[in-house]
């Protein structure tokens, strides 16, 4: 399946007409399709070109793109000018609700946030799920297990005793200590780069970990030690290999390897 | 189909809903319904801060607050809800530090403030710290934050299932009942994205929280999915819609692409330049310069370009000047945004200026509510056990032009003020009888769409909506640009009646729900310009050049637009949009209806608005 498509010209204050010359190039996507064998009877007549459930196929799309294009502008493309039916979550479009997180090329990352003059466009543009989560549909995989194993680590302030009646007092140092994990945005790219989440969906998981460090070295918090418990399981942060993976897919820039480093040390030490 | 009950349906998982979910969960048995996974909401996109006068770095007070945003919504704001609103600030801000929400901090270990456009000491004489943030991620950490404590009090949310109808006892668009009857609330029908199937949710109260509708318009800072959904859904029951011509337009989204860089930039020290270097915030507000209220930046920028003194090329931008601040400085306190800056201009804003342009940002009306977050019918009656909160709703606490920071905040206490209330509500109420085949019209709309042959593309037809708004109901507006929008609205409604999708699976079948979001889009972009077309005055975010200054004598009042049959007898000369709140238009199937509401005024008289 291969469409030429081509693109308006730049309106009035568009980057293109204002940052000066901005290349227009030849792009070709070639995309994982999956329609699963649930999906309803199709209208009658009405079925040419869609995938034959429960199997995988690949499409190939070819398409006239522009300066700072990203990744999702031609997935929006080849939907909105060509096939309607290719289908992949995203919603903010920069990189902060981290729905669309996939494989590009093989690494795991946000389509959003991801220029297209960044990668080698002499070869096809390769675009898949992310591993190791049940593919759904197309692009889209069953994030279900992912936000599980968020929700099990505990993700929320604990504290006891009496509530004070203005806020709690925090130097801007302790402030600072846990402020990388903060920046998570659960897109699920460095847990579903991870060798060992592919082979044992049961491990809970770098994102998971990483919000656990976020309340573990939070000063205002008194659930570390009950965490770390959770995490001392055999799916827990002892089933890491350091393969640094995640922190090479994560599209916050969390040093996630680091964080998982420092709740196994807490974990030896006990100290937060 | 399935078929649930609750006593409390939210609709909406981003700030206000599930704001609304933590008070409303602990009183009585609640659904949180969203089409996204709550987290994803664009509640996580709002980066400058949350303002509540804490006082904590320097002297504050709530009235100041109350005044600052009287006075930045030009007067058409409700002063009892804007003083409800500065007043429980202070406790919504520390609310959220008490679940956790790592707020920056002063030396002291308090939650820092930080300065924001049109927040002031004293009614106006200096700009004032009152913007309480986290770096350039305040929204993120609040989204965060709030999902976190729903995640610890074992809230219950449909994830990914799209409302698509409102259950009301009387239709008020069908023109069922006779003004002044009672109306209340039945449930909702829902559309689960994984599987096609339909849920129908019977409750007794119902919360609206869909946010915003940003994607009428072509270049906005707001996510695909902002639709404007819960407003369509109310307004299609005949429930009006309130001051939908105020849109606001932020003076600083990336030229092209109308990502925000957020007001926090300037409040930090950023300058606006011209093509000349020249700081020309200076000629147009010279007291607070770059930190004037967004509606009166964005058009003094809009004129720069139109005065040939664009920068670039084309000379089609402005220039966000951040080159003079320290790179530690700005890694401290706006690293998000200059990284977006790098990523999708491809410029370093440590030393080139940012290239920057008016972005559609922010809908001050919505669905009209009173303080407890109950929806207004018409002027003062409400529907029972109806509930809206956010950016959906209107109380209307940003009159015809928000404050910064001020959304963050009216998410917090109107959603927690609109949960309270629905709980309260549902306890005692008796249940209202479901209508006979309850999820009919919605299951033959999709059917219609789904199965349709071929006909016109959602894509083709969700352009044309978008960039004739960006070129006719934009920053500047007038009778003629109003009735070209108007026009084209029209033949596009015509088309839409046509609209094919590719997808005709029932498995997560999005193709599908951008059409419906389509027709959303639609109807809210036709009370925009009917609200604009009848408001010959221009007030904040709303200016027309063929009416360029602000009348209160004609226009102090807020706009309600109604949708009814066509037997609806027409009042007014001829009937038509005349600037008199009483006209009305006619549509293929409906009339829209103009009508109005008084603005409440406690404390303030109107002034002339300078900065
Ligand atoms: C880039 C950006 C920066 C901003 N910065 C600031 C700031 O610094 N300070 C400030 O005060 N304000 C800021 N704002 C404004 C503020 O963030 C928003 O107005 C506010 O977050 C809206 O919150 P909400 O809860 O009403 O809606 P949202 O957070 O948008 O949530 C809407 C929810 O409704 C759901 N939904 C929608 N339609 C349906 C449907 N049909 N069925 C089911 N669910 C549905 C969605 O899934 C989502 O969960 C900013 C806005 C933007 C775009
Ligand atoms: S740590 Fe990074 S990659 Fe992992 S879920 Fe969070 S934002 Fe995504
Ligand atoms: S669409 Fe939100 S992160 Fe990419």
């Amino acid at each position: 399946m291969t469409a030429t498509l081509e693109k308006t010209a730049p309106g009035p204050g568009s980057a293109e007409s204002g940052l000066g010359a901005v290349p227009s190039f030849q792009v070709t996507l070639r995309v994982q399709r999956y329609l699963p064998t649930d999906a309803g009877d199709l209208p009658a007549g009405q079925d040419v070109g869609a995938p034959t459930p429960g199997e995988y196929r690949w499409d190939e799309f070819t398409l006239t793109m522009h300066g700072t294009d990203r990744v999702l502008d031609a997935l929006h493309k080849v939907k909105w000018e060509h096939d309607g039916s290719l289908t992949f979550r995203r919603s903010c479009a920069h990189g902060v609700c981290g729905s669309d997180a996939m494989r590009i090329n093989g690494r795991n990352r946000l389509a959003c946030k991801t220029l297209l003059k960044d990668l080698d466009l002499s070869k096809p543009v390769v675009v898949e799920p992310i591993k190791g989560l049940p593919v759904l549909k197309d692009l889209v995989v069953d994030m279900e297990p992912f936000f599980a194993s968020y929700r099990e680590i505990m993700p929320f302030l604990v504290t006891t005793g009496t509530e004070p009646t203005k806020e709690r007092l925090q130097s801007a140092k302790e402030r600072e200590r846990f402020d990388d994990t903060t920046k998570c945005i659960l897109c699920a790219a460095c847990t579903t780069s991870c060798p060992v989440f592919w082979t044992d969906g049961q491990y809970f998981g770098p994102a998971a970990i990483v919000n656990a460090h976020r309340f573990i070295f939070d000063s205002r918090d008194e659930g570390a030690a009950q965490r770390l418990e959770i995490l001392n399981d055999k799916e827990g942060v002892w089933r890491c290999r350091t393969t640094f993976n995640c922190t090479e897919a994560c599209p916050r820039g969390i040093e996630v390897t680091k964080a998982i480093q420092e709740v196994k040390r807490a974990m030896i030490t006990r100290t937060f | 189909m399935q078929i649930h009950q609750y006593d409390v349906v939210i609709v909406g998982a981003g700030g206000a809903g599930m704001r609304a979910a933590l008070e409303s969960s602990v009183r009585t048995r609640t659904a949180v319904i969203s089409k996204l996974y709550p987290t994803r909401s664009h509640t996580g996109a709002a980066q400058g801060g949350m303002c509540a006068a804490l006082a904590n770095v320097e002297e504050d007070n709530w009235e100041w607050h109350t005044f600052d945003t009287v006075k930045g919504g030009d007067y058409l704001v409700d002063q009892d809800a804007a003083e409800v609103m500065a007043k429980e600030a202070i406790d919504a801000v520390l609310d959220l530090e008490k679940m956790g929400l790592p707020f920056n901090r002063t030396p002291e270990g308090r939650i820092d403030q930080r300065r924001f456009g049109g927040h002031t000491r004293n009614h106006g004489e200096a700009a004032v710290r009152r913007s309480c943030y986290a770096a350039d991620r305040t929204g993120h950490m609040i989204l965060q934050t709030l999902y976190q404590q729903c995640v610890k009090n074992e809230v219950e949310f449909f994830n990914e299932f799209y409302v698509l109808d409102l259950l009301v006892d009387h239709d008020l668009a069908a023109g069922e009942v006779a003004e002044g009857d009672e109306v209340a609330v039945a449930g909702v029908v829902a559309y689960e994205l994984a599987t096609g199937e339909i849920h129908v949710f019977r409750a007794k109260s119902v919360v609206l929280a869909t946010g915003g509708a940003g994607r009428i318009y072509k270049t906005t800072s707001n996510a695909h999915t902002l639709t404007g959904d819960g407003m369509a859904l109310a307004y299609r029951r005949g429930i009006p819609l309130e001051d939908m011509e105020f849109f606001q337009f932020h003076p600083t989204g990336l030229a092209g692409l109308g990502i925000l860089l957020s007001e926090a930039a300037r409040g930090e020290g950023a300058i606006l330049r011209n093509s000349e270097g020249e700081r020309f915030m200076e000629r147009y507000a010279p007291t607070i310069k770059d930190l004037a209220p967004r509606d009166i930046v964005a058009r003094s920028m809009a004129n720069e370009v139109r005065e040939g003194r664009g920068a670039g090329p084309n000379k089609d931008y402005v220039l966000l000047d951040l080159t003079h601040l320290e790179p530690a400085h700005i890694d401290a306190k706006l690293p998000d945004i200059t990284e977006f800056a790098r990523t999708y201009l491809g410029i370093e804003p440590y030393t080139e200026p940012v290239p920057v342009y008016p972005t559609a940002h922010y809908a001050m009306g919505g669905v009209p509510t009173n303080i407890e977050g109950e929806v207004l019918r018409n002027e003062s009656d409400v529907i029972r056990g109806l509930y809206a909160a956010g950016e959906v709703a209107c109380v209307s606490v940003h009159g015809s032009n928000r404050l910064g920071t001020n959304s963050l905040l009216d998410i917090n206490v109107f959603g927690k003020r609109a949960g309270i209330s629905a709980a309260r509500y549902a306890v005692d109420a008796p249940w209202v009888d479901l209508p006979e085949a309850p999820a009919a019209l919605v299951q033959a709309e999709l059917e219609e769409i789904r199965t349709r042959p071929d006909g016109e593309r959602v894509g083709d037809l969700r352009q044309a909506l978008q960039e004739t708004m960006d070129a006719n109901a934009q920053v500047f507006r007038t009778e003629e640009s109003l009735h070209q929008a108007m026009d084209d609205l029209r033949s596009l409604r015509k088309r839409f009646a046509a609209v094919s999708v590719q997808d005709k699976s029932r498995a997560f079948n999005t193709d599908l729900l951008e059409a419906v979001e389509l027709g959303f889009l639609l109807d809210i972009a036709e009370t925009v310009v009917v609200g604009a077309l009848n408001r010959r005055e221009s007030r904040g975010g709303h200016f027309r050049e063929d009416y360029p200054t602000r009348d209160d004598e004609g226009y102090m009042r807020h706009t309600m637009t109604y949708r009814r049959p066509l037997s609806t007898p027409v009042a007014g000369a001829g009937g038509d949009v005349d600037g008199s709140f009483s006209g009305s238009t006619e549509l293929d199937g409906y009339r829209v209806v103009l009508g109005s509401k008084p603005v409440t005024m406690t404390r303030y008289q109107p002034m002339e608005r300078k900065y």
